[in-house]
């Protein structure tokens, strides 16, 4: 696994750049004076709720839209120079591929719009798609179809890539086959810019977090410093003391009775403890941790 | 971490692979391949060879060749382009195009090199047909024209069909261009002479553009309707201009889904 701590080296040059940006689509806001940088070698994962401006965001790299105001560019040129495109991959939701076409057809296809294809043989197992390639498209399975995708991304040396929900579909050996690829890349010094709903996903794989709630920057910082914004702990045990009690107790952020287990989420873990054993003095299996990102993510986003 | 491009792709070879894959990937499409490729060959059996025999004999199945070939020619362009943009825009693909460095001519030409090609197929189908079952027997001047006015009359048909892709969303395309396509063929005399029809269809017959390519066509044989070349190749030239101009506003303003 990734070290999650890694510090990012200052002299990384930045390779993606959205400066003051802001967007509206009619009345609404989806980038208010966003400010951001990607830089090489690292993997950003842009976290937030639907409709907070990352896919915005990200559109905005990927030549998709244009800023009412800001500057967006790629490697200091405008994002739709072909200069540009030459040096970005892109794996998208909802971007589907002609039906008819094979694998291996799709591959030879876009290779030809990059002046630095991959090594063929070098692609095929990064991507894990080598039984794929006689295939049509439109007859492979979802996970297949996206890791196709991912072929597709990585199909020439570029120095920018943007995954968007990459391993939705996967089954658990093709993500992390997926995963240990990006990794590969990373450490070759290509920056990843990460979106996902997906908050294993982030947790595995990004240096850097950056959660976006109404069109800006709500928080920012290593997994480690973002899971640290927030003081909430997860306690788990088996007691008698029922969920609806524990839920009435101060500074109970929330308790659920799980497969027989209970689950409460605080911020004073140390007081509820207590609470618990004098409650139940017999209770079992207790387990107290620090919240995961999905846990600080939905707590960031809920103090917007 | 690799630098800035150093060598370009060749712009050249990227339209010919796209133009190569345009063409497999619709030849795979049995929706767009079997009318495309079929229709316009059963027709001319059907209308240009059996009923002919009855009928007009050598003489009618050689005026029926060159409306079937243009009969054949308009497919391909519109719903290469009517049917095929709005599916490539409403599934993402077009998004996906403008992300990476593809071309956005390539996208284009590689359409209407496709519908080309299978205006070309349609006319060796229906040459075959004629020259031997119809017995037409043309010079090889007169095949060879006709061989070129096919290729050429799916040009506005692509610039229409580009239209409606560009309008309208990918579960009405189908409907709305055989809406056209069905009608106009008809109305332009494809199917059946305008000799043989009520006089007010004729009349109209002039607006229809797949009218002035058949006429085209069939001055080779000498059997159109004496209007000069150029009036019919000036109108052609007007609706496919328009057509472009009006595709290449409506592009501008599309949403990629």
């Amino acid at each position: 696994m990734m070290n999650t701590d890694t510090v990012l080296k200052p002299i990384s040059p930045i390779l993606a750049q959205l400066q003051n940006v802001s967007k509206k689509y009619g009345a609404v806001t989806a980038l208010n004076g966003l400010n951001l940088s990607v830089h090489a070698g690292e993997v950003l994962a842009l976290l937030g709720p639907n409709g907070a401006g990352k896919t915005t965001a990200v559109s905005l790299w990927l030549n998709l839209l244009q800023p009412d105001a800001g500057a967006v560019t790629l490697f200091d040129l405008a994002a739709s120079t072909r200069a540009a495109r030459l040096r970005v991959g892109v794996m998208m939701q909802a971007a589907d591929l002609p039906d008819t076409l094979k694998v291996c057809e799709l591959i030879e296809l876009t290779q030809s719009y990059y002046s630095k294809p991959r090594d063929k043989t070098e692609l095929y197992a990064m991507s894990g798609i080598a039984e794929l390639l006689q295939r049509p498209y439109g007859k492979l399975s979802g996970g297949q179809q996206r890791r196709v995708q991912f072929a597709l991304a990585i199909c020439a040396h570029v120095d920018i890539l943007f995954l968007d929900e990459p391993t939705t579909g996967l089954d658990i050996d093709a993500r992390e086959a997926m995963w240990r690829s990006v990794r590969t890349l990373v450490d070759s010094g290509v920056a990843i810019v990460l979106t996902t709903h997906y908050l294993e996903e982030a947790e595995a794989l990004a240096n850097r977090v950056v959660v976006i709630a109404q069109g800006q920057i709500v928080a920012e910082g290593s997994v480690e410093a973002i899971r640290g914004r927030v003081a909430v702990k997860s306690i788990r045990c088996v007691t008698k003391t029922s969920a609806e009690i524990v839920r009435t107790w101060t500074d109970v952020e929330s308790a659920v009775l799980k497969a027989e287990m209970l689950h409460i989420q605080t911020i004073h873990a140390e007081a509820v403890v207590r609470q618990l054993l004098e409650a139940d003095p017999d209770l079992s299996q207790l387990e107290i941790t620090r919240a995961g990102l999905a846990e600080a993510f939905v707590q960031l986003t809920k103090e917007q | 971490m690799t630098k800035a491009s150093e060598a370009l792709p060749n712009a050249f070879s990227i339209y010919a692979l796209e133009a190569r894959f345009e063409f497999i990937r619709t030849l795979r499409m049995p929706s767009f391949a079997i009318p495309s490729l079929l229709f316009p060959a059963m027709f001319y059996l059907l209308f240009g060879i059996l009923m002919a025999s009855k009928q007009g004999g050598v003489k009618a199945s050689t005026y029926l060749l060159c409306t079937y070939l243009i009969f054949g020619a308009m497919g391909p362009g519109l719903f290469g382009f009517g049917v095929s943009v709005a599916v490539e825009r409403d599934k993402g693909w077009l998004k996906w195009r403008r992300a990476v460095p593809s071309l956005a001519g390539a996208y284009f030409v590689s359409k209407m090199l496709m519908a080309m090609g299978f205006a070309f197929i349609i006319f060796l189908e229906l040459a075959l047909i004629a020259a031997t079952l119809g017995g037409v027997q043309l010079t090889l001047l007169q095949w060879f024209l006709l061989l070129l006015i096919t290729l050429f009359a799916a040009l506005p048909f692509c610039a229409l069909g580009l239209v409606v892709g560009t309008l309208v969303n990918s579960q009405a395309a189908p409907a709305i261009i055989n809406f056209i396509y069905l009608p106009m063929a008809f109305l332009s005399g494809l199917w059946i002479p305008l000799t043989v029809l009520p006089k007010y269809i004729a009349a109209v017959a002039p607006v229809w553009p797949s009218y002035h390519a058949a006429q085209i066509a069939l001055k080779v044989v000498g059997a159109d309707s004496g209007v000069p070349l150029w009036q019919h190749l000036a109108y052609l030239a007007g609706v496919t201009a328009l057509m472009l101009y009006a595709a290449i506003a409506l592009w501008s303003r599309m949403k990629l889904k």
